[in-house]
């Protein structure tokens, strides 16, 4: 008998609380959009929890200062952070950088897609290669994780992947015509992987931040329900816990967008929102 | 950009690739060539990471041909174009990856269907070669090897070699059954059953006894073309092997008044419902309920009675692909046995010698009992010898038992199973690797021929010397 068909050990046991589908003791995750926002608070808390995070951005200086400032908390708890410099609208580098960095890690139990851009636009701007650069941010790269992520949770029938959406998915406001577009898109392709996926064990979660504190929303006016990076982070980590498949951060948005939601367009557009 | 060579096509993967049973997996890449020229470029991807390769196709065997510990898998899936049929002799010729569904439903219309149907229609016929597999009807037109004509191999060093009982006589009868270690299987030629409807004529037959069924299946099986027989494993005493067979016969020319209807493709599906009500997709859930040795008990002691119930009742006719596939029936059913953390199931399926049979099934099914190990699923078939040099045929029966693992209970279901191979061999019994995962190399070498297996690896050194092809069945049995 060779040692692949032995009994297999008991897997360690980790304190922390584990996120739901996932083994005890395995905790293998990574972040997309790493170096600053939900991200950077994302890969700081799933560090305190143990697991051992890949932090994937653009900017390497951010990355490395992120990682450093992890270092001692997930030493503590057995985690790891580590970082590798990536653009999501690299699409083609998809899926050689994903079967590397499930061997670096042994596998793979989570996947947050946190990267996004949402450029200033305009009253009346209508800047092809500006809308089309947050396309190729925003979807491209959730389609390009995405897909690679699903065939490698299926075939396993098991992990999870969030998308960090928004709220400005949900309807087509005057401000940002083409970040709102995205976000919708988003929103109906989790969709679809999660009505493909579900019956294979692998979860996808959609996150629907409102305000978040973040270098995004910094100078904008009219905010409320503001909430911290690091808050909404816990937030979406305890709403993927829960089994949620769909979550507003902070949830009264939950009641605020089902009434948006519901005025009639004719209405809508006679509206500032 | 479908270059296999290239990490960003479509023809390359990472995943986790598991035997059927769910019981054994790895992470591994998966190239999935799409012609000769890509396989060569798949062998050449796997030579220059210096990593070994396993040749897998839709995975359907139970236990880890298709798997292995490290090195790439070469998936053949997507090599899968009907190339050519004649309607006068009945012969198709496919890529290799053609799977069984395919090739019924591109026959049935044209009034023919597979020689050889597996229990699930999704094997493919590189798959179906390298493991030479067999259905309901082995005792009657022997195994997929067996009716097929010609075969091309790719070999390690990239040569195609075409192989049938003429050209490469040697290779053709070593590389079907050979456990896809001595080159990739390209393109084959079959034979085809031609039938004169989309319905066969089934009927059941409940036996109280192990031996009744054995009796009964010999005396029927000169007439009947397809048999096989289901046996209820808890059943003990005086009803040991009590179980139900079920015999099928093609429909003569003219009895069907409509053939045309019931050979069409939409007539054969297999019901999307169960009972009416419930969508299959869902069915493995309340199975999962089941799956325990209470719930599998009654579930096989309700199928016995509904079995002399369907008796009584008398014959009817069912689609060729309700009465072929019936694994099929219930999508994803082996998830009842567990999905997660190398729960599964294995199949043990010993064949035995006509002479020797039902003493040693008996002996099986009573030791299952003592050890608190009973399969949910019996299924009894009788077999014919063919001329594979790796073959499990022979002139005598198979009886396939499923057993749930669990990490809990692995070492004790592994100590149970040595314990029946030590049986059936001492009976001159063999194996059939797309069922196995638990037999050690000496059982490999009893079972063999004299002389058989180095034979083989004498072959595979000269034509695969830098062992380019493994897979862990091939490790196990001593590669």
């Amino acid at each position: 008998m060779s040692a692949s068909h032995a009994a297999e050990a008991p897997a360690p046991q980790s304190k922390a609380p584990r996120l739901a589908g996932v083994p005890e003791g395995e905790r293998r995750a990574l972040v997309l959009g790493a170096s600053s926002g939900m991200g950077a608070a994302l890969v700081r808390q799933l560090a305190r929890e143990g697991y051992r995070v890949v932090a994937l951005a653009r900017r390497e200086d951010k990355l490395a200062a992120l990682a450093e400032a992890c270092a001692k908390d997930a030493a503590a708890t057995g985690g790891e952070v580590l970082t590798r410099v990536h653009d999501v609208s690299d699409t083609d580098a998809v899926p050689a950088l994903l079967e590397e960095l499930v061997r670096e890690l042994g596998g793979l139990d989570l996947v947050v897609f946190a990267a996004g851009v949402m450029p200033k636009v305009e009253a009346q701007e209508y800047d092809t290669a500006k809308d089309l650069q947050m396309v190729r941010v925003n979807l491209d790269g959730v389609i390009a994780w995405g897909n690679a992520c699903a065939g490698f949770f299926r075939s396993q029938r098991r992990g999870t992947f969030i998308g960090i959406s928004s709220v400005a998915g949900d309807r087509g406001r005057r401000g940002a015509p083409v970040y709102g577009t995205t976000k919708a898109a988003m929103n109906t392709y989790l969709e679809s992987l999660r009505n493909r996926l579900s019956e294979h064990g692998v979860r996808i979660v959609t996150i629907k931040p409102g305000f978040v504190a973040t270098a995004m929303t910094e100078g904008m006016d009219g905010l409320f329900w503001l909430v911290s990076a690091e808050e909404a982070a816990s937030q979406i980590l305890k709403a993927a816990r829960s089994g949620a498949q769909v979550r507003y951060v902070p949830r009264q948005w939950w009641v605020l967008m089902t009434i948006i939601k519901s005025i009639p367009s004719f209405l809508f557009r006679k509206l500032s929102v | 950009m479908d270059d296999p060579r290239d990490a960003a096509s479509p023809a390359r993967s990472y995943e986790y690739v598991e035997g059927w049973g769910m019981a054994v997996g790895n992470y591994n890449t998966v190239l999935r060539p799409r012609s000769v020229e890509e396989i060569g470029q798949a062998y050449d991807v796997a030579r220059r990471s210096g990593s070994p390769l396993t040749l897998r196709g839709s995975g359907c065997s139970y236990g880890d041909p298709s798997c292995s510990v490290d090195g790439h898998v070469l998936d053949l899936t997507r090599m899968n174009q009907i190339l050519d049929f004649d309607p006068a002799t009945g012969i198709v010729e496919v890529e290799a990856g053609v799977t069984v569904e395919q090739l019924w439903k591109y026959l049935l219309p044209l009034g023919h269907w597979p020689k050889v149907c597996s229990g699930t229609m999704y094997p493919t016929t590189g798959g179906a070669l390298g493991m030479n597999i067999h259905g309901k009807n082995n005792y009657k037109v022997g195994t997929w090897g067996d009716n097929t004509l010609e075969v091309d191999l790719v070999l390690p060093n990239g040569e195609v070699k075409t192989c049938d009982r003429e050209r490469n006589a040697d290779l053709f009868h070593a590389s079907i059954g050979g456990l896809g270690m001595l080159g990739t299987f390209s393109r084959a030629r079959m034979k085809t059953q031609r039938i004169h409807s989309g319905e066969i004529e089934v009927r059941g037959l409940s036996t109280r006894t192990l031996r009744e069924m054995m009796e009964t299946i010999e005396e029927r099986k000169a007439h009947a073309d397809y048999l096989v027989g289901w046996i209820d494993c808890f059943a003990g005493g005086d009803q040991l092997g009590r179980g139900l067979i079920h015999e099928a016969n093609y429909l003569a020319e003219g009895v069907d008044p409509d053939p045309q209807d019931t050979r069409r493709v939409a007539y054969q599906e297999l019901p999307p419902m169960i009972f009416g009500v419930f969508p299959k997709e869902q069915v493995w859930r309340a199975l999962y309920l089941f799956n325990h040795d209470l719930g599998m008990r009654f579930v096989n002691l309700a199928k016995f009675h509904a079995g002399r119930v369907e008796q009584m009742e008398g014959g009817y006719r069912q689609s060729h692909a309700g009465f072929n596939f019936l694994l099929d029936y219930v999508p994803n059913w082996k998830w009842a046995y567990g999905r997660r953390g190398r729960r599964g199931l294995i199949q043990y399926q010993p064949f035995v010698p006509a002479a020797a049979a039902h003493d040693v099934y008996t002996e099986l099914l009573e030791l299952c009992q003592k050890r608190g190990f009973v399969s949910y699923l019996g299924v009894l078939k009788r077999h014919k010898p063919d001329p594979f040099w790796l073959t499990h045929a022979l002139d005598g029966w198979s009886f396939a038992l499923d057993f749930k693992v669990t990490p809990g209970n692995r070492e004790r279901l592994w100590k149970h199973c040595h314990e029946m191979t030590e049986i059936v061999l001492a009976a001159g019994g063999k194996f059939y690797f797309a069922k196995d995962l638990v037999l050690r190399p000496e059982d490999a070498a009893r079972f063999y021929p004299e002389g058989r297996l180095d034979q083989f690896r004498a072959l595979k050194r000269e034509l695969d010397p830098e062992g380019l092809l493994t897979s862990d069945t091939w490790r196990r049995i001593g590669g």
